[in-house]
């Protein structure tokens, strides 16, 4: 008995011995791909630094002679890059805005009021969830150029408001939360608009925040519908900006000029990840967005 | 819920209305129109013409749509596997105790927040035959590197290498959460029934694993027929063609040609094959956690 016993005890801690021996070669390799994953940010950066001349030298060289920041001045006199830097923000955070009173709202309504056609309607909802962007997209654009809101900053935040995943994110949440919370505040005669605005939306930070962070990202990156209805470069998001700096010079790529844009679009996002890193993790992975 | 009468409606259309108008107008308003154009001829300048099937029976014998479909598929064959395999063997490694674990799980992650545009011209850089970071590193080992972006052959790896760079944070942080659901007493007991560390991992760890695989599974499809971004910058469906995929030829036949009713039509196309393939993959699901 006590043998069998002893051994069982002796046997998990002689595998995890064996164990933390071998993570070293797993250690190592997992370091390497570490170092694959930020070798072309520093090539970025670095490559952005360089004066023209040293650009195309062989071999290359990681780490820039004469580090310089002529490149970022260049490239803004050729190409509205800050106004674009101040669309990406000013579209990012208003589409935001938007999608969370909207989002919030539905959320709640879908949640906790009682009316005919509730369900059917949220199933609604959730079926364009399914339905690829390049359906809607044509259709779309027909409806905004109606408007009148192509090359304008509405055609590329209002559509953008409203958000089935938004919608279904908040509803979710509302649901989980005590209805007695809200009995209470009724019985003191609180408003339905003043139950949620005081008691029920205090209670959400969570989920507002993962929502935060996936409409910034999403509005950030976003890269087909600005390129479809914007063609004004003093209009352009920093991904449509990249894009037309791109075609920009005749010949020869000025990659440190490119370059030079890709920081200032990467730089800002990456900043959020590293500020807000659990709130961003948890707004890509639930949502299943991807840059 | 509280409130009775006229009152009631108010608040409701207060919560309510502006999600309506916007589904109205956004989301639902589009899908049925792009449901009725795929059954017309439009060429935004004349009126619409009833087509019925025409443009389904065009799709079938157009060779630019079967071209774009294919390269849409060799690319999905050759970066779900891809991701998928070094995404779970990377949330392995750094589910296990190992030093710098917090740094090295964010810096995976790294590409996954930053744009498509943005990396994808980065990657292009790295990828220039020439002075390309890529093919002088290889130059210094003795091999010489292909054309990549400027050659057909090698265009769509290297694209699917780019896009496997990208997304390995994403499938790697959503089978770590699913990793960290798996309590540890399992792999214990199974450790001390003497079970090796692969035996540990196909036995333990996959099964339990099971709905975060089918999760990362499912969205790496959904997005991976409608990649765009990436081969919009970095080769522009070149070169001869060799890349470009589906949305690409929705969008040239919207904008470019202004055939809306084909668009439309071939826009469907992809749904259904986005829809047939997740419907396939939840019954796969189902079959396995009965």
């Amino acid at each position: 008995m006590t043998t069998q016993l002893e051994q069982v005890r002796e046997r998990p801690q002689a595998a995890r011995v064996r164990r933390s021996r071998s993570n070293w070669p797993v250690f190592i390799l997992l370091a390497l791909g570490g170092l694959v994953m930020v070798l072309p940010f520093l090539w970025m950066v670095s490559t952005s630094l360089k004066p023209s001349t040293d650009v195309l030298t062989l071999p290359p060289r990681l780490i820039p002679a004469q580090p310089t920041t002529d490149a970022y001045t260049q490239v803004a006199q050729s190409f509205p890059l800050w106004r674009a830097l101040l669309n990406s923000f000013l579209v990012a955070a208003l589409t935001t805005l938007g999608q969370l009173v909207v989002s919030a709202m539905a959320g709640y309504a879908f949640a906790r009021f009682r009316f005919r056609g509730r369900d059917a309607l949220f199933t609604v909802f959730l079926g364009t969830l399914m339905v690829p962007f390049a359906v809607t997209m044509t259709p779309l654009f027909i409806i905004v150029k109606q408007l009148g809101w192509t090359n304008s900053y509405a055609g590329l935040i209002v559509p953008a408001m409203f958000s089935a995943f938004g919608i279904f994110l908040m509803r979710q949440f509302f649901l989980a939360l005590p209805v007695e919370l809200e009995e209470a505040a009724v019985l003191d005669g609180s408003s339905t608009l003043n139950t949620f605005w005081r008691v029920m939306l205090p209670l959400t930070g969570p989920a507002l925040a993962t929502l935060t962070v996936f409409s910034f990202m999403a509005s950030w990156n976003n890269f087909l519908w600005p390129l479809l209805i914007v063609s004004d470069r003093n209009l352009m998001t920093l991904p449509l900006a990249l894009a037309t700096l791109q075609g920009v010079y005749p010949g020869q790529t000025q990659w440190n000029l490119i370059m030079a844009g890709t920081v200032v679009t990467v730089a800002p996002m990456i900043l959020v990840f590293l500020l807000a890193q659990r709130w961003v993790v948890e707004g890509v992975t639930t949502s299943g967005l991807k840059g | 819920m509280y409130e009775r009468g006229l009152s009631r409606t108010f608040t409701l259309a207060l919560f309510l209305g502006p999600a309506l108008v916007g589904a109205a107008l956004f989301m639902v308003g589009p899908i049925l129109a792009s449901l009725v154009l795929a059954f017309m001829h439009w060429d935004l300048l004349t009126p619409m013409r009833f087509a019925g099937l025409a443009n389904f029976q065009r799709l079938l014998h157009d060779p630019d749509f079967w071209g774009a479909l294919r390269h849409t598929l060799t690319f999905i064959v050759g970066y779900v596997p891809l991701v998928m395999v070094v995404g779970f063997l990377v949330a392995l490694g750094l589910n296990a105790r190992i030093p710098g674990r917090g740094l090295l799980r964010a810096l995976y992650f790294l590409p996954v927040v930053t744009s498509w545009v943005a990396v994808g011209l980065v990657w292009k850089w790295l990828l220039n035959p020439q002075y390309g970071l890529l093919n002088n590193a290889l130059g210094t080992i003795g091999i010489q590197g292909p054309a990549w972006l400027f050659d057909p052959y090698w265009a769509m790896p290297a694209v699917i290498l780019t896009s496997l760079w990208k997304d390995t944070g994403f499938v790697m942080t959503i089978l770590l959460a699913g990793l960290q659901n798996i309590p540890p007493e399992y792999q214990e007991a199974a450790a001390i029934d003497g079970a090796s560390g692969p035996q540990l991992h196909r036995f333990i760890t996959v099964p339990l694993l099971a709905p975060a695989l089918f999760f990362a599974l499912t969205i790496s499809l959904i997005n991976s027929f409608q990649v765009f971004d990436q081969v919009y910058v970095m080769t522009g469906g070149g070169p001869a063609g060799a890349t470009t995929v589906l949305i690409e030829r929705i969008v040239k036949g919207a904008f470019s040609y202004s055939q809306m009713g084909y668009a439309a039509a071939m826009s469907w196309a992809l749904f259904l094959l986005v829809f047939g393939t997740s419907f396939v993959i939840s019954r796969l699901r189902a079959r396995w956690e009965p």
